[in-house]
């Protein structure tokens, strides 16, 4: 039944959870980013405008945050303030490295 | 006969969903196969019928895999399912499983693997839903478990339950050591499976671990149930604390400044201690955890658990346990990992 390797296609991709920064503006806006190129831009904007937002909710509650980290299973978040924007920096959780197929 | 379970086959290349639709019929169950070519018609196809089981492939052109687990996991939760790949990246591995898929399988290259895949297709579809220990995925880990026996796999699961963490080694289908605390081998095993919630992950294998455990799974799993039951009928079954009678005990920890304990769409106000205006404060930490867990998602960075904040007044720490979410406060003096040891503390306290 090898045949059946055939049938792996090459075509889609997945998209790999990445790691580096990037810094925001009090808008939002991304001003520099280490992370690879190939991730999304629009969703790097979101990381940046969430992370801004709450830190600005925070301090509508009496909450002022300077820092922000946020634990998902497969990623870490975390976000310093910086004079109304932020530094965000993201970090993929567990063993990265591809492993060959046995 | 009994009822048919219906699986629905998810698969942009239409050739390999006539294959594995051809492969499914040698499924002892004889279960009805129905198949998807995109993300958004599987999705209008288990709105419109129940489903037992959903085989996913994990590379498709806009909706791709891991999107369509994190919605089903939301949407569907007593669906089981099956993450199909031919990407050999451990990463993606760890990810689906985060997702709560019950089986994660490379595309299966040979008979023996077929085999091995039919098999546990078949254990899935026959399983019935348990009350005992179910994990924050809605999987359970006695599943897992005898998933990743059945199917010859190696690998290593860290659970996590409260403030309690353990580890269970598997290697070619065997569980060949366990570790909870102080304790490890056969006692850590069954300590680990004694634990009624928590959550889990799948980390690579360790093939070169010694061997402490030399019983077979089944009757490892076999031991632990009568060891549970045992219990259960000496104790009765426990049942969570009322909110009220616990707040006010964690609110005593060390160096914790306010507690708020609160279930979505629980009416009346929520429980707090330490706080001027607990409605506002309750209204911020469900709007965090309803945006987070939503750039989650979109990020297919697994589920939210949970979420710090370092400020010059206080310091904060909001996670969930079951369906009870929490927003703590926390001393400015305190180190972050100081808070995080401190929640994982309350979260065992309520646990407890």
């Amino acid at each position: 039944m090898g045949f059946l390797r055939l049938f792996s296609k090459p075509a889609a991709t997945l998209l790999r959870l990445p790691s580096g920064s990037f810094t925001v503006d009090r808008e939002g806006t991304v001003l520099v980013r280490t992370l690879p190129s190939s991730y999304p831009m629009e969703l790097v904007e979101e990381i940046g405008q969430q992370m801004i937002a709450a830190f600005r909710e925070a301090a509508a509650v009496q909450l002022p945050l300077s820092e922000i980290v946020v634990n998902y299973s497969s990623m870490k978040i975390t976000a310093r303030e910086l004079r109304g924007g932020a530094i965000v920096f993201l970090s993929a959780k567990g063993n990265l490295a591809r492993t060959e197929r046995n | 006969m009994g009822t048919r379970h219906k699986v629905l086959l998810l698969d942009d290349d239409v050739d390999l969903l006539d294959m594995y639709r051809q492969l499914l019929t040698q499924l002892p169950s004889q279960p009805e196969i129905f198949t998807a070519s995109s993300g958004p018609r599987a999705m209008a196809m288990l709105e419109a019928d129940r489903f037992r089981l959903l085989i996913c492939d994990l590379k498709m052109p806009k909706m791709d895999g891991l999107q369509v687990l994190s919605i089903v996991r939301r949407k569907h939760p007593e669906l089981r399912t099956v993450a199909l790949t031919s990407v050999a990246d451990e990463q993606f591995r760890s990810r689906a499983y985060a997702l709560g898929v019950d089986l994660f399988w490379y595309k299966p290259a040979t008979e023996q693997e077929i085999k091995m895949f039919l098999e546990c297709l078949e254990s899935l579809l026959g399983r019935e839903t348990e009350n005992g220990f179910r994990v924050v995925q809605s999987k359970s880990l006695v599943d897992i478990i005898q998933l990743e026996c059945i199917s010859q796999s190696s690998s290593t699961l860290r659970i996590t339950n409260g403030g309690h963490t353990g580890k269970i080694w598997i290697h070619d289908g065997e569980v060949i050591d366990a570790e909870a605390g102080d304790l490890v081998g056969e006692p850590a095993f069954h300590r680990i499976l004694s634990w009624r919630a928590g959550g889990f992950e799948s980390l690579p294998p360790e093939p070169s671990r010694p061997r402490t455990i030399l019983k077979s799974y089944n009757g490892l799993l076999l031991e632990t149930a009568q060891a549970l039951d045992e219990k259960r009928a000496k104790n009765g079954d426990g049942t969570t604390p009322p909110i009220s009678s616990t707040v006010p005990q964690l609110s005593q920890i060390e160096g914790i400044e306010f507690v708020l304990a609160m279930k979505p769409g629980q009416e009346g106000p929520p429980m707090a201690r330490g706080l001027e205006n607990p409605e506002r404060m309750a209204e911020w930490s469900h709007q965090i955890f309803e945006r987070f867990r939503g750039l989650g998602d979109r990020l297919h960075a697994g589920p939210l658990e949970h979420f710090e904040g370092v400020g010059p007044q206080r310091n904060i720490s909001l996670t969930t346990h079951g369906e009870t979410e929490f927003c703590l406060g926390w001393k400015h003096s305190m180190s972050l990992d100081q808070v995080r040891e401190m929640t994982k503390k309350i979260l065992t306290l309520w646990a407890s």
